[in-house]
């Protein structure tokens, strides 16, 4: 019998075990061992970039979640995007495999074609990827050893960053503890909570999750409010419908700590701001989700005290072993 | 997700057939239902097609859009003439805005005759308080803090307000809760049974069920969405009035063959 990759399973955690289905694993890029240490090294390496001085992490840095701390992130060009880069966690979990903030990407392989010759990212193009990574030394042997071939292709390398993506798993935080019955929250953090789920202060739980969806995001597209004519049209530019102008992807929760500046756009540099938004800040549009409430008065008008538990509730959901996991570093 | 579910409650549903009259199952031909769940506004058919147009006018006269629509049903149970019941312990989520699950085959076996027809929209009170995890990736669930278990349905849309302004509603209907926060009540139940009649099943029969979405504002409550229109989850009052008006909204249409 010839040499065949190492199956590798995802990690699933308890919580995730507890309460929702199992991971999309695409049936054509299951996970090895060899493939996701391919997709690890291709993730941080900046062969990638037209000229050598980007990778993925660039804009996805572990340090921040697998984001960047900037608005919207600065190519190989110096020139900035309209983005802001989304965190990278718990992506195999996105049931409707749409990706990116307007869902444009329907794979996550498929993700990971476009920043490479984005023009204002890696600014490269795939020929040029593909043959320096086939003179690489390196390369050739770890293809054959993920794939069984030396000869490299986009698809197989975009396959191998989608399996080092699906490792990237964060389900640690204070909250998932505590759901596991192994942490105890502050009187603060439970008053932060039941702001969050009441549907009468915070409602956030419509569209990020709550306790029995510890993914704290529905991967759904929903304007949410943030302006009244729109700049960039998000979903609606994607699929053509007005109807879907001015709604972006959920982003999930977690990891708050470590993901600013937040929204699309990067709008907001605080969580405060985040939350001060949708207590007096919404804007009126065609198409604002029905979900959004009061908006005649800017939002749902929490008190200073819900905002600052829903503040203290927020972080507990961001899992410091996941930005320091020796696994997901260079 | 259909799998999900079916797998879930596959050996249940066959225990609950298996406790039923054994023999006369044993010595029929069996075959298994579908059913189709169509909707409509006082009798215009409604897709997600017609979503997101202010077009609708309720019996307040509140015009009115749909945005998102998706109901949980239940308990699907045959009743033979002579009361003997066989009741599917299954359920499926009707997602009408991404057009998912609008057809529902149980993959249970019932012999062919003429029985009469049921089903529970939402959850009753046992099974609400189950963890469905497919339901959870749904983002389906009703936080605890609002009497927990699962919403039975999710209707948002827009209507024209008094100042002639769009504004959004959420018609969510669960349990009907009173003391939101640690310690919830439950002033009644909410779910409702929905009785289709009698059905003659000949031959792997798709059923119709149809939904009339108008009726969910009248009768005997005439809704005015300029005073119920959000928040009412944990509003008592204004569940109970969705139950009431949820008594006449479903009803039985085309069997084929």
């Amino acid at each position: 019998m010839g040499y065949e990759p190492t199956p590798k399973s995802l990690d699933i955690p308890q919580v995730f075990l507890e309460n929702i289905i199992a991971p999309i694993i695409p049936s054509d890029n299951p996970q090895t061992a060899e493939g996701i240490a391919l997709g690890k090294k291709l993730f941080f390496d900046q062969i990638l970039s037209a000229n050598g001085t980007q990778a993925c992490a660039s804009c996805h840095s572990p340090q921040n979640a697998f984001t960047d701390n900037t608005p919207t992130s600065v190519g190989i060009d110096g020139v900035s995007g309209n983005r802001n880069s989304m965190p990278l966690f718990n992506l195999a979990w996105n049931y409707n495999e749409r990706f990116n903030w307007d869902g444009s990407a329907l794979s996550l392989e498929r993700q990971a074609e476009e920043p490479v010759e984005n023009p204002i990212e890696l600014h490269s193009n795939w020929e040029a990827v593909v043959d320096r990574l086939q003179n690489h030394p390196d390369y050739p042997e770890l293809f054959q050893l993920a794939f069984k071939t030396n000869t490299i292709t986009k698809e197989l390398t975009t396959k191998a960053i989608a399996q080092f993506e699906r490792t990237l798993i964060s389900a640690n935080s204070k909250f998932d503890n505590y759901s596991l019955g192994q942490a105890t929250l502050t009187t603060q953090e439970l008053n932060g909570l039941d702001v969050f789920l009441r549907e009468d202060k915070g409602d956030c739980f419509h569209c990020h999750g709550n306790p029995n969806n510890p993914l704290w995001t529905d991967n759904d597209f929903h304007n949410n409010g943030l302006d009244a004519t729109f700049t960039d049209l998000g979903l609606g530019a994607v699929t053509g419908d007005p109807n879907d102008n001015g709604k972006f992807r959920s982003p999930s929760l977690r990891n708050l700590a470590f993901t600013a500046p937040f929204m699309h756009d990067g709008r907001f540099a605080t969580i405060d701001d985040v939350i001060s938004h949708y207590s007096e800040g919404l804007q009126n549009s065609s198409t604002i989700d029905p979900l959004m409430k009061q908006i005649d008065q800017g939002g749902v008008q929490l008190s200073d005290q819900d905002k600052s538990d829903l503040k203290v509730f927020l972080l507990a959901l961001s899992d410091p072993s996941f930005i320091n996991n020796p696994d997901f570093q260079n | 997700m259909n799998k999900t579910i079916f797998t879930l409650f596959f050996i249940a549903l066959i225990s609950a057939v298996s406790c039923s009259d054994s023999d006369s199952v044993a010595n029929s031909t069996q075959i298994f239902t579908t059913f189709k769940f169509t909707h409509n506004w006082d009798g215009t058919p409604v897709t997600n097609n017609d979503f997101n147009t202010l077009q609708y006018t309720n019996e307040n006269g509140d015009l009115l859009s749909i945005e998102k629509l998706r109901y949980v049903v239940s308990d699907i149970m045959f009743t033979t003439s002579s009361n003997e019941n066989l009741v599917f312990d299954v359920y499926n989520l009707v997602d009408v805005t991404n057009a998912t699950n609008l057809s529902f085959t149980p993959q249970i076996l019932i012999p062919k005759g003429s029985y009469n027809v049921s089903f529970t929209f939402g959850f009753d009170n046992a099974d609400n308080s189950e963890n469905y995890l497919d339901l959870n990736s749904e983002s389906f669930n009703v936080p605890d803090n609002l009497g927990g278990g699962y919403h039975y349905m999710q209707f948002d849309g827009k209507f024209l307000n008094a100042d002639d302004a769009e504004q959004g509603f959420n018609y969510h209907a669960i349990r009907a809760v009173d003391n939101p926060g640690m310690n919830p009540t439950f002033p009644q139940d909410t779910f409702i049974t929905v009785n289709l009649g009698v059905i003659t099943i000949t031959d792997a029969p798709e059923i119709e069920v149809k939904m009339n979405i108008a009726a969910w504002f009248k009768d005997p409550n005439t809704w005015a969405l300029n005073e119920l229109n959000q928040m009412l989850m944990p509003n008592s009052s204004a569940q109970i009035q969705m139950f009431e008006n949820g008594q006449n909204v479903f009803s039985l249409g085309e069997v084929t063959p």
